[in-house]
């Protein structure tokens, strides 16, 4: 029996950290966030030729087959560098869909692609999991019509995976007719995030999808815990600038990491934040090697990690005083951060939901699955 | 990762479930030291299901240290209603301590004996004035002779109307600085000179009591490690104390009855679990259980496979472990509504009580064993690093 990361799995995360702060230093985040699209490029390619584009895809198809452990360690990473990056959808959802559901013929067409960092593909689920607006696809004769909001990774995609109210999921070529891309503002600048609006275009069901919904639920949840993965890093980051911050800073003559108030602001975060590293390892284990838990795993932790990256994130700001709320000191690039990952495939309510249906708590609930 | 025990395990695993099943009916009677309590004590040892890894000539099992066997144990009784192993700071701390650090002749005179359930011991620290500052501590233990006489007064001691002795902190050399001034004794419960009051608690029982200490004379020999050296001796069991007061495993058995509850108890006649608000609150709890659990592989792991560092990972154990499983009450209580209070015998009394009596209890554990501010204060000065108080003059 061992709990925790390997050797392997360490040094994976060690060479994305050393690269993101040698290349994605703050300076470079902010030119990111003002507009310099060139510099987030430079960024996703070396973290491509790191190898972050094949790690979910088989090696048949030029992959490193790693498991979901693997990405979440490097979902961490990427979360604690507050990386302009794609990857939750891109390379460990979409290579995952196409894995569980595909045709052949899709698989051979895509999945080399992703692994060797020559297409992106954009996750669309929202409306699967919560639809807002009218949100949502239909799907007739090979054609799509409708909208899809926040496709995750979806910016100058080339092509989409969507998925429809009752978790069949489609395959379409972002240079196909029809599609119309509209760039949505969040508050976290680290990453773009779009809306699809569809009319008419041409669309290939992922054949596994068609007769019920375990892949989209497991695309949907390794998702989730990607997305708690890279919370995770960075609120870990919050906490460790807050303790450096508090030791410099002098107030009262003394420096403000003195004062009891402080330290228990620290202690908490701590004390919230530390057992979060062991649910992401372990969530991410159930995912791969005990199918009876994975569902349960991922969605509470989503929800968990959501709560203790809010309370992290707010906390941290808290303790650097007004420096924490300004632009220049950027804390609040990971405070954004986590507050989308917070929301998107399902808010800590919305995923608490699932959960207690999937244990059967209220049966009337009960329509998936 | 690997949560797999391995098939060398399986073996051991189905010896276990056949002891459980045998046994899943066994009653125990009477109290603490009763015949019967003793027995099971003593089988459970003779099976290797208790005291496992203590040696036989102390009156343990004599077998092997191996984590992942104690886990299988403390699982399949954990899914059963055999009567489980004694607990009790005799055991949980006394033990240890004594293993570790005390002479041959205390390990011969006083393992077995706790192990078996017969010898019932109290702790004997916390003092009217000191409390979470417990290295203030003032009751005195000179020397006269061939023996120790103690002087003093001790508060808060669980238990002690139960016990035939008591591990007890003394300042033996009220010269030396605060830490380096104590001694750590063991003190016979029947010595003349102790005067034991109860102290009635918030619950209604009396589990905790003060203790009056005038010329009580004990063996100068009661003296775990050396004159002085009282608060590191301490201090190797109060990690053990920590590590055993809010299990996580322990609180999900507690979250599935919480679930039954909820299921039962109905508003209007829809049930409470149906109730989005209490429901959210409810997965809410199970999601931060299930933290802990992971948190606690983690530290399993760390103690079979050397070098993993899991330092943190035990600082926020007792912090954690023991707000959550008073929240978990408390929301027992609250899907209960006004019938959550009822109390006692009172007619329409759920579960004999139990819900409120520990969302009690664990108010008590949250301020025992070292409160959660001290709690914090660890985590941020050993933990983080971050700088201690500074002294204030004359203090
Ligand atoms: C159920 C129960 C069982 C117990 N059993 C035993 C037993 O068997 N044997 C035994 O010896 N003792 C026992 N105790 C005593 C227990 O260890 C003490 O109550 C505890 O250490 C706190 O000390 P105190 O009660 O003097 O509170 P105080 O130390 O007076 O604390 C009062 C408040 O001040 C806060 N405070 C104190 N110092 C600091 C600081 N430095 N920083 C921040 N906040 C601070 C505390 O957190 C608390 O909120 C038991 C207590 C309880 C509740």
């Amino acid at each position: 029996m061992y709990f925790g990361l390997s050797e392997e799995q360490k040094s994976l995360e060690e060479s994305i950290s050393k690269y993101l702060e040698a290349n994605a230093s703050l300076e470079a985040i902010k030119a990111v966030a003002d507009g310099e699209k060139e510099k987030a490029k430079a960024i996703h390619q070396g973290l491509v030729d790191l190898g972050i584009s094949g790690l979910m895809v088989p090696e048949q198809y030029g992959g490193l087959e790693l498991d979901t452990l693997f990405a979440a360690v490097v979902a961490g990473a990427l979360g604690a560098g507050t990386a302009p990056s794609p990857f939750t959808g891109a390379y460990v959802m979409a290579p995952l869909a196409l894995s569980l559901a595909g045709s052949d013929t899709q698989k051979d067409n895509w999945l080399p692609k992703i692994a060797g960092g020559d297409a992106v593909i954009g996750m669309g689920l929202s409306e699967y999991i919560g639809a807002r607006e009218d949100a949502g696809i239909t799907y007739s004769d090979g054609k799509i019509s409708g909208r899809a909001l926040f496709v995750i990774d979806g910016k100058d995609a080339d092509a989409y995976i969507l998925g429809n109210q009752s978790g069949q999921l489609f395959l379409i070529d972002a240079d196909s007719s029809g599609i119309d891309v509209t760039d949505l503002t969040t508050v976290d600048k680290t990453r773009d995030s779009i809306e699809l609006i569809l009319k008419e275009v041409n669309a290939e069901l992922l054949p596994g999808s068609e007769k019920d919904p375990s892949a989209i639920n497991k695309v949907i949840d390794t998702g989730r815990l990607m997305l708690s993965a890279d919370t995770v890093g960075a609120s870990q980051v919050m906490l460790d600038k807050s303790v450096a911050y508090s030791l410099e800073r002098k107030q009262f003559g003394r420096a403000i990491g003195s004062f009891q108030a402080v330290k228990h602001m620290c202690a908490e975060m701590t004390a919230e934040l530390e057992p979060c590293h062991s649910m992401v390892w372990h969530a991410a284990h159930c995912q791969d090697n005990i199918e009876e838990e994975a569902r349960e795993m991922a969605c509470h932790l989503k929800a968990h990690v959501a709560e203790v990256g809010q309370q992290v994130s707010k906390t941290s700001i808290e303790v650097h005083g007004g420096m924490g709320f300004t632009d220049e000191m950027g804390l609040h690039y990971w405070f954004k951060r986590i507050g989308l990952n917070r929301q998107l495939l399902g808010s800590p309510e919305l995923v608490r939901e699932e959960v207690a249906k999937l244990q059967g708590f209220d049966q009337s609930l009960v329509k998936k699955n | 990762m690997d949560l797999e025990y391995g098939p060398e395990y399986n073996d051991f695993r189905k010896e276990v479930v056949h002891f459980v099943k045998e046994n899943e009916n066994v009653k125990l009677e009477g109290p603490v030291r009763s015949e019967s309590r003793i027995a099971w004590q003593q089988k459970l040892i003779d099976n290797g299901y208790f005291a496992r890894s203590i040696p036989k000539e102390y009156g343990g099992f004599g077998g092997d240290m191996d984590i992942i066997k104690l886990r299988i144990i403390a699982e399949e009784f954990a899914k059963s209603p055999i009567p489980k192993p004694m607990g009790g700071q005799g055991i949980q701390m006394l033990v240890p301590t004594i293993l570790e650090l005390g002479t041959e002749e205390q390990k011969q005179a006083y393992v077995r004996p706790t192990l078996r359930g017969e010898m019932i011991w109290c702790q004997g620290y916390s003092e009217p004035n000191s409390g979470s500052d417990l290295a203030s501590l003032q009751t005195k233990g000179e020397l006269d002779g061939e023996e120790w006489v103690i002087n003093g007064q001790k508060i808060w001691t669980s238990t002690a109307h139960l016990s035939q002795m008591c591990f007890i902190l003394v300042r033996t050399e009220p010269d030396a600085p605060k830490h380096q001034g104590i001694s750590y004794l063991l003190m016979p419960m029947d010595t003349p000179g102790i005067d034991r009051r109860p102290i009635k608690q918030m619950t209604g029982d009396s589990d905790f009591n003060e203790l009056f200490l005038t010329d009580v004379r004990i063996p100068a020999t009661n003296i775990i490690g050396q004159r002085g050296e009282g608060w590191k001796v301490a201090n190797a069991t109060l990690g053990h104390e920590r590590g055993s007061l809010a299990d996580p495993n322990a609180t999900m058995n507690r979250f599935n009855s919480l679930v039954n509850l909820m299921k039962g108890e109905t508003i209007n006649g829809e049930r409470v679990i149906d109730k989005p608000v209490f429901r959210d609150r409810l997965l809410k709890i199970q999601g931060r259980i299930i933290a802990q659990q992971s948190n606690a592989l983690r530290i399993l792991s760390s103690q079979i496979n050397k070098g993993q560092d899991t330092n943190m990972a035990k600082f926020i154990t007792k912090l954690q472990g023991t707000e959550l499983r008073h929240d978990l009450e408390g929301l027992a209580i609250d899907a209960m509504g006004e019938m959550g209070t009822l109390y006692e015998d009172s007619p329409h009394l759920r579960d004999k009580g139990a819900w409120q009596m520990s969302y009690m209890y664990f108010l008590g554990l949250i301020i025992g064993g070292g409160t959660s501010q001290i709690q914090k204060n660890i985590i941020s000065e050993r933990g983080l690093g971050m700088p201690k108080e500074p002294k204030v003059q004359g203090a």
